[in-house]
């Protein structure tokens, strides 16, 4: 049992964990589960500036949003010092580095941009959409793979160089 | 003298506060505060969430990248159960009319269709690709130690910044 834990977890634990928080949110919570909006929350709560979409933004009934963010890193801590037998790989070694620090910069723009305009990202149309057979969600969904794979495919060798 | 001074204020007060509530369309979402039981359980499912992302390996770059490779199904797989799981679970709240703890009903509020779903759907995937993270491995690999990640948070900030600014010349 220990060893099971301690070890990464096999895809159908992880699938039926990550597909019991859509249920848990909403029954504890009384929200929909989705993350990317924490983004918003945090423009609008604290430099909203003259901008309609962070102005008009409910930030004090939004607040859990960065509370649920602030509960994910904690569960990244937790999982990491107490439920892992070896140090987790997040990023490959070439990250470490100016180049790698840019391409972050880079790529969590079109993140920030490309969630904010689809209206969510893998957790609220993915997952939560999907789930509710709300169909724009999987058009999303969709076109979220289209992105990846063209970027992975066609870029790659620039991107990631050898490593693609 | 002071006192009078405060009723005045106070009755001035209220009626601006009416006055801003009548022009307001019925619509609009009440503003305030969650209950702190409420943050509590956010906070508890924020970290039993960020525990299944890190130990199923989804918050790892190379796992990302061995998807869209097509080279393992270990995401495929998980993100497909995890879909399936929470459909039934949400068919089963919805047959049961079941409340929320705090004695809401739970209601799923559709995300509608417009360009964005499209455009904004394959910037996003090309920023998951690049960077190995969505919004939510995000958060864990900060929590996790991976201090590079705050990079990834930093540029999503910027994203969502350039979204606010350019959203009314964007089509929707």
């Amino acid at each position: 049992m220990t060893e099971f834990i301690m070890q990464p977890w096999p895809w159908w634990f992880s699938g039926i964990l990550i597909g019991l928080t859509v249920p848990l949110l909403f029954y504890f919570a009384g929200q929909a589960f989705g993350i990317s909006t924490s983004l918003q929350e945090a423009g609008a709560m604290c430099a909203p500036g003259n901008l309609d979409y962070l102005k008009t933004h409910n930030w004090k009934s939004g607040i859990w949003t960065l509370v649920f963010a602030a509960g994910i890193a904690v569960g990244g801590f937790v999982a990491v010092q107490f439920l892992s037998a070896e140090p987790v790989a997040f990023l490959p070694e070439s990250f470490h580095s100016v180049g790698g620090a840019v391409r972050l910069l880079v790529g969590g723009l079109l993140i920030g941009f490309g969630t904010r305009y689809a209206g969510g990202c893998t957790s609220g149309h993915s997952i939560t959409g999907i789930a509710n057979l709300n169909w724009p969600s999987l058009v999303a969904t969709i076109f979220f793979f289209v992105g990846g794979i063209a970027v992975t495919w066609g870029l790659g060798s620039i991107i990631f160089g050898v490593a693609a | 003298m002071n006192d009078i001074a405060k009723g005045v204020a106070q009755v001035a007060d209220e009626a601006q506060v009416s006055t801003t509530e009548s022009e307001k369309p019925s619509n609009v979402q009440q503003d305030s505060f969650p209950s702190l039981g409420n943050l509590i359980a956010v906070l508890l499912t924020g970290v039993f969430f960020g525990i299944v992302l890190t130990k199923s390996e989804v918050v790892r770059w190379q796992r990302v990248h061995d998807m869209f490779l097509f080279k393992e199904l270990h995401m495929y797989l998980i993100i497909g159960l995890g879909i399936a799981v929470a459909m039934i679970a949400m068919l089963i709240l919805k047959k049961t009319h079941a409340n929320s703890l705090g004695g809401k009903p739970i209601v799923y509020k559709p995300k509608p269709f417009h360009t964005g779903v499209i455009i904004g759907g394959m910037i996003f995937g090309a920023g998951w690709a690049i960077t190995g993270a969505c919004p939510g491995p995000m958060y864990a690999q900060i929590g996790g130690g991976e201090w590079f990640a705050l990079f990834t948070l930093g540029g999503a900030i910027i994203g969502m910044y350039v979204y606010a600014f350019l959203k009314p010349k964007l089509p929707h």
